[in-house]
């Protein structure tokens, strides 16, 4: 039976006092191929249910598996990305369980013979004192190739789950999907910092396989997807020596469904927590998968892990082994990109934003956007405002990501590039990105459209100016007066006379030149 | 004519359509009339597509009267086992789980007939998901073999041999796994032809091993069986484990028929305690016979194969239990819900499915094939079987560096009666002693008649095995004895059977 009843948790601080944090992360990713692990089917997201199935991808008697070759460089390139060996010789292997989703009851997968292994992944943390960053490295245990499951859609129920639901569906297209599972090894010595850990490495992780160019690494349509291990052992020392090395492993719980930054960092903080409680009770950790819950921030007990699970696993008959030569495991070394972390040094540099600036930007996954944006022509400056102010603020407002808007990094640069020749004020240049993202076309076609321009007519506005000045006589006193602060109440009538369209430096020169 | 037509070889029938003497429409209509007459007693059919068979035919009618380049065996009928993919027509490997499925696409073996214009008759009986050596594990009813109604046809294939024995169809497609081929060849005096692994696709037969199963031609000559392996040989990118190379030149190798300076091993632990002196008798007479056409005879020695029928019963199972999962009534199938309970799981309808869709044999083997796979055995079990594996593969590597072929008694004995074994699993399990090997190997192994024995009147069989690839030598070898046999019978073999009553006549 599942509890309801919410768990004892220990304040984060005191748990961390007296006991020493370990995870284990599990990353899965989706593979960005256009068609799945073992057959010609297509990945997109989002298409009508069961429309992207074969026999293959189905399961059905007497098909078979084929593998995806560019699914297999994929695999290679982000081994090789997380300075891991590739076996030049490894195997597919059946991973046997029944589930409704998984049209063959058994996962194609990979087992004792994964392609690449033994790597490391370095990831930027806040400075344990002070400001700025430092580097922690996170050990990888392997990186292996498998392919998706369908997805079940439990319904009538109260949670979603498939107990209570009066039926279920399932939707094959995920099914065959190609994943790479990226496992490290117990990650120690966090301390403190094991949750900021956690999600420096996703989120490290994240950017180096869209740097790789081989996933959309969307953690919010499961892309990505972590599992989040973490276990407690009593704290006899510093996190980071030899003693606390030497003290053995706690039972760990295995958090499933965390889907975004921000929940990687408060399932594994919550689970510190909670782990605390029961130990400080004297109690025993269960071993066992735990549900995150995003709305209520705790999670919730699955099903129970004992080592009586058996996948028997065995290798796969129906496919040969992949073995790459040494020469195109090197060609595929040769495509790798510059590493995400010297990439950001160099781009920090360039751009002369503060440490804090380029933190921002990087969490909020703006870094290419800006990056072409300034190749487009925009001031570093003006990139970052833009996309972290303007466009970041619609975005959190809507519950998008800032790249679903259809505004390019070209738009930014154009209207930037409109701001900086005087044509528009910000004011306005907002105005043309609601046009922009509305799909009225480029931010010059927009504010052709709409009439959006700074009036350069000094007539008109000297006109604006005179009508204004006669309407307000005794403002008008106070400036000629000397009270020269007043000027800002006409600045504004003008403004609104001229429909926000003028130079609001220019309406000032002209008022203090008529009046003083 | 009809009355003659389905006695002839598919090579004469090949002829005779190329001639323009005969229709495919005749040939076929004589076939399912055939059919429609004896398989009652024989059962060898379990479904029979004559819509589908005519309207290939007259497809083919029409594109030779128009003058359009055919495939030489274009028109002439065939008979597929039931555990073969077929679009449109039902496939259920035998078994309840399958009942009414009909698939939605053809295996790559089908869509090869179809395109070469080799209308299907229909779908032939077998042992429930090719587990078993006499037909009787089949959910809808053993098949009996032509020779003797009361006795079994062989199995996993004995619908398709028997088919052919019966003169139901000139060709027909079986799958061997351990011998599910050549066995029933053996016992009711016909052809079957194991090829080469990877050298016919697998994609769209029903797993029961895939390191194990080969489909390959069941026919009533060495020539004909080399023509229809023409037909379904060759790569196909949909099966990974397909040879990327062209198929041998099996009809060449046919028509040639020369032995000639050939190498021939006798195994040497194959046919000897277990086997019947009839099967004993008539392989030594073989082999007499090659010697006397120039082949140079000598004992070869296979130790490894005292251990074949171990690993085999571990392998396969080990591999079958994972295979056959996927029958579990949520996508396809037979859904039984189970009894008592009134708001079931998607657990309890597959269990409740699995446990009425599949026979005892399949249960036996899928149990046996998790446990030897479970964790903390498999090393013992699985693992040490690959072992053995390895080791009869070196084995074979070793004899083909002395001979090129090796030959062996097909089966240890002639067809028994049904319902003899079907208590005894182990017995059961020994009728494919001499065939295994073959498929742990993966090597091309036929069998072909040898004569009958004298103690009980009834076929025999000889098998030869040859080098991975090189499948020719099995039609060169077997081409010349069949030559040399039938002119010692003034006939074919199968003339010697009994006619079988005809209804209807």
């Amino acid at each position: 039976m599942t509890t309801t009843v919410t768990d004892e948790v220990v304040d984060y601080d005191e748990a961390i006092k007296r006991y020493d944090p370990v995870m284990g992360l599990e990353v899965h990713v989706e593979l960005g191929t256009a068609s799945k692990m073992f057959c010609g089917c297509a990945t997109g997201f989002g298409a009508e249910p069961n429309s992207q199935v074969c026999p293959v991808c189905l399961g059905l008697p007497g098909a078979l598996p084929v593998v995806n070759e560019k699914a297999v460089e994929s695999a290679i390139r982000i081994g090789l990305a997380l300075n891991c060996s590739i076996a030049p010789w490894s195997r597919f292997a059946r991973k046997n369980y029944f589930y409704p989703d998984m049209p063959k009851n058994f996962q194609t997968s990979q087992y004792d013979e994964p392609i690449a292994a033994g790597g490391y992944l370095d990831v930027q943390v806040p400075a344990e004192s002070g400001p700025g960053t430092e580097t922690f490295r996170v050990e990888i245990e392997r990186a292996h190739m498998e392919e998706d499951t369908g997805k079940s859609l439990h319904v009538g129920g109260a949670t979603g789950r498939i107990h209570g639901a009066d039926h279920s569906l399932v939707d094959y297209n995920r099914a065959g999907i190609p994943l790479i599972e990226i496992v490290t090894k117990p990650i120690t010595g966090a301390g403190k910092r094991a949750p900021e850990v956690a999600r420096a490495y996703v989120a490290a992780l994240r950017d180096l396989l869209r740097a790789l160019d081989v996933s959309d690494v969307k953690m919010e349509q499961g892309s990505l997807r972590c599992d989040a291990n973490v276990s407690l052992r009593p704290r006899v020392g510093d996190p980071t020596s030899a003693e606390q090395a030497e003290v053995p492993l706690g039972t760990r719980t295995e958090t499933k469904n965390v889907n975004s930054l921000r929940s990687v960092e408060r399932a594994v903080r919550y689970e510190i927590s909670r782990h605390a409680a029961v130990l400080d009770a004297g109690h025993k950790i269960t071993q066992e998968t735990r549900h995150w819950h995003e709305d209520t921030g705790v999670t919730t007990a699955g099903r129970e892990k004992s080592d009586a699970e058996d996948y028997r696993y065995f290798p796969e008959p129906d496919l040969v082994p992949v073995a790459p030569s040494a020469e195109t495991v090197e060609a595929l070394r040769a495509t790798l990109p510059e590493p995400p972390a010297e990439r950001r040094a160099r781009l920090q540099s360039d751009w002369g934003y503060s440490d804090l600036e380029m933190r921002d930007v990087v969490n909020a996954g703006a870094l290419e956007l800006i990056e072409e944006t300034v190749t487009a022509g925009a001031t570093p400056a003006a990139a970052r405002k833009w996309w972290l102010g303007e466009l970041a603020r619609r975005a959190n407002a809507q519950g998008k990501g800032v790249e679903d808007f259809g505004v390019t990094p070209a738009h930014v640069a154009e209207l930037d590039g409109l701001v900086k020749a005087g044509r528009l004020n910000d004011n306005l240049a907002r105005q043309v990105l609601d046009g922009v993202i509305a799909g009225e076309g480029t931010p010059t076609q927009v504010a052709d459209a709409r009439g959006l321009e700074l009036v350069q007519d000094d007539g008109a506005l000297e006109a604006a100016v005179d009508k204004v000045i006669d309407a307000n006589p005794d403002v008008a006193q106070k400036i000629r007066d000397g009270k020269v602060q007043a000027a800002g109440a006409l600045i504004g009538q003008v403004m609104k006379e001229m429909k926000g369209q003028a130079d609001a430096g220019k309406a000032r020169e002209l008022i203090l030149a008529k009046l003083t | 004519m009809n009355t003659d037509i389905t006695r002839a070889s598919a090579a004469s029938l090949a002829d005779l359509l190329a001639r323009g003497e005969v229709s495919s429409t005749e040939v076929v209509q004589a076939h399912l009339d055939r059919i429609g007459a004896v398989d009652g007693d024989v059962h060898a059919f379990l479904h029979v597509d004559g819509e589908g068979a005519l309207a290939a035919a007259a497809d083919v009618d029409r594109r030779r009267a128009a003058g359009e380049d055919l495939h030489v065996l274009a028109g002439v009928p065939i008979a597929v086992k039931d555990v073969m993919a077929t679009k449109g027509m039902p496939t259920t490997c035998g078994s309840r789980i399958l009942q009414g499925w009909v698939p939605p696409y053809d295996a790559t073996l089908v869509t090869k007939l179809r395109e070469a214009g080799l209308p299907i008759l229909g779908k032939t009986n077998m042992d429930e998901f090719a587990m078993g050596s006499s037909t009787e594990h089949s959910a809808y009813g053993p098949t009996h073999n032509p020779w003797d109604l009361d006795r079994i046809p062989g199995g996993s294939g004995g619908g398709s041999s028997a088919a052919v024995a019966a003169y139901e169809a000139p060709l027909a497609i079986g799958t061997d796994t351990g011998g599910s081929i050549r066995q029933p060849g053996a016992v009711t005096g016909t052809v079957g032809v194991k090829p080469t692994y990877g050298g016919v696709s697998r994609y769209g037969l029903v797993a029961l091993a895939s390191s194990l199963d080969q489909a390959g031609p069941v026919t009533r000559t060495v020539l004909d069986a080399a023509l229809l392996h023409s037909v379904i040989g060759g790569h196909d990118p949909m099966d990974s484990t397909s040879i990327d190379a062209p198929v041998p030149p099996v009809v060449e190798a046919a028509r040639r028929a020369d032995v000639k300076g050939l190498k021939v091993g006798v195994i040497k632990e194959l046919g000897g305690e277990g086997y019947q002196a009839g099967v004993r008798a008539r392989f030594d007479e073989a082999v007499a016979l090659l010697e006397g056409a120039g082949a140079e005879v000598v004992e070869v020695s296979a130790p490894s194969f005292d251990y074949a029928l171990a690993a085999y019963y571990l392998i396969l199972p080990s591999e079958a239990s994972s295979n056959l999962a996927k029958f579990d009534a949520m996508r396809y199938g037979l859904r039984v819900l189970p009894e008592g309970v009134s708001d079931p799981s998607a657990e309890q309808v597959m269990a409740a499915t699995r446990d009425a869709g599949f026979g005892d044999e399949v249960k036996r083997r899928i149990i046996l094939g998790t446990y030897a796979l479970s964790s903390g055995y498999y090393d013992a079990y699985y693992g040490q079987a690959q072992k053995v594996r390895r080791l009869i593969a070196n084995d074979f590597a070793k004899a083909f560096e002395q001979v090129d072929v090796l030959v062996s008694p097909t089966s240890p004995t002639t067809a028994f009666k049904l319902g003899d074994k079907l208590q005894d699993p182990m017995s059961m399990y020994l009728q494919d002693v001499a065939t295994i090997p073959a498929n742990l190997a993966g090597v091309p192994g036929m069998s072909l008649p040898s004569g009958l024995a004298d103690e009980d009147g009834l076929p025999t069989g000889i098998q030869v095995l040859a080098p991975a690839t090189k499948d020719e030598r099995l039609y060169g070898v077997g081409a010349a004895l069949e030559a040399m046999l039938l002119e010692k019978w003034g006939g074919p073999l199968l003339a010697k059977a009994p006619e079988l009553g005809v209804k209807g006549a």
